[in-house]
């Protein structure tokens, strides 16, 4: 800021975690829960998001169609902010998601229990990417029937990916999901370090 | 000739960057940080409405997409109307925290943990 005239507030640093996952698991109740402002909307048009004519095949059918994004804001600090994104549930958006995880610190896979097929979309692409991310196991109606190496299992999920039963609806239980997402983060950093910058 | 020269007066000055570089859309990601010049520059042309729309939500540093989402426009129309204000020194834009999967920032992750357990 040195040389500029004008008193402006200092901008906070900003980071970003994306909330992922098949339509209807949750998404929008966990920015909800963690978020200190209600969540936003913001509506991007498919024509302006960047898409090449052969991306839109396939979806002539929706001509007006838009990709809504919700957000939240967590205020970490006087000088840092957590921004929260749910990425569109529908495959149609996927990418979508590729601009969304530019720049993300990492991502929560959130997972309907009755229906966890309807996530397998979001595991696989922030795997292929090498993303990382959390599986937030939101049990509708606080019901969790399996246990989380249970799910582990099923989904060939590696250790290091946690897993995290979850009510998406419960701040300190949103909240939880998150944390876990940033100490898998704060450990890979950790081994980088002990490798010595090794990746992998 | 003369006409020539006439019509280009017409021309916003803000527009006649002469050689200097626009801001462009890749400025402003959804989390850039935009904020309010206060007090504006000198010789800063009169702002659009919707130009002042934006000036007024951000004087107080605010998100891309939470400015979109607050005047109910695309992201994309946004960011061309922030290029406008950052291009006439209205706004200042901060780039989010740069994320490299090789070389993550302990201390930020850090702060982003002990922030989450204080939720
Ligand atoms: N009973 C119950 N309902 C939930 C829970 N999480 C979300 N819902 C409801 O499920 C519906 C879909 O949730 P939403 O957050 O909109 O899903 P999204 O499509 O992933 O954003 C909404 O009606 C929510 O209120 C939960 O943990 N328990
Ligand atoms: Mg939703």
């Amino acid at each position: 800021m040195a040389g500029s005239e004008h008193a402006a507030p200092a901008a906070p640093d900003a980071v970003k975690i994306l909330i992922a996952g098949g339509f209807g698991v949750g998404k929008t109740t966990m920015v909800g829960s963690v978020s200190e402002i209600a969540p936003l909307r913001t509506e991007e048009p498919l024509t302006v998001a960047g898409l090449g004519v052969d991306d839109l095949a396939g979806i002539e059918e929706k001509r007006s169609t838009t990709v809504a994004l919700d957000f939240g804001r967590i205020t970490i600090g006087r000088d840092l902010v957590l921004y929260l994104f749910g990425t569109p549930g529908q495959q149609r958006f996927w990418f979508m998601w590729n601009d969304l995880a530019v720049g993300a610190l990492g991502a929560v896979v959130l997972l309907d229990v009755r229906r966890p097929e309807s996530s397998f979309a979001a595991i696989d692409f922030f795997e292929r990417r090498n993303i990382p991310f959390v599986v937030g196991v939101n049990g509708f109606h606080g019901r969790h029937p399996y246990p989380p190496e249970e799910i582990r299992q099923a989904l060939a999920l590696p250790e290091r990916v946690a897993v995290v039963l979850c009510d998406a609806r419960e701040r300190a239980s949103a909240r939880d999901v998150l944390i876990a997402l940033v100490d898998r983060l704060i450990a890979d950093a950790d081994g980088r370090a002990d490798e010595g910058g090794r990746i992998r | 000739m003369s006409e020539g020269d006439a019509g280009g007066r017409l021309v916003r000055p803000f527009t006649l960057t002469g050689g200097r570089t626009r801001p462009s859309r890749a400025d402003f990601a959804l989390i850039t940080t935009v904020t309010a010049v206060d007090p504006p520059p000198a010789r800063a042309p009169r702002p659009q409405p919707e130009h002042l729309r934006i000036l007024k939500l951000c004087a107080e540093p605010m998100a891309v997409a939470e400015l979109a989402a607050r005047l109910d426009l695309p992201v994309s129309v946004v960011v061309i109307l922030l290029c406008d204000l950052l291009e006439a020194g209205r706004i200042t834009a901060r780039a989010p925290h740069p994320v490299t999967r090789s070389a993550p920032d302990l201390d930020l992750l850090q702060k982003v943990r002990e922030g989450l357990g204080r939720l």
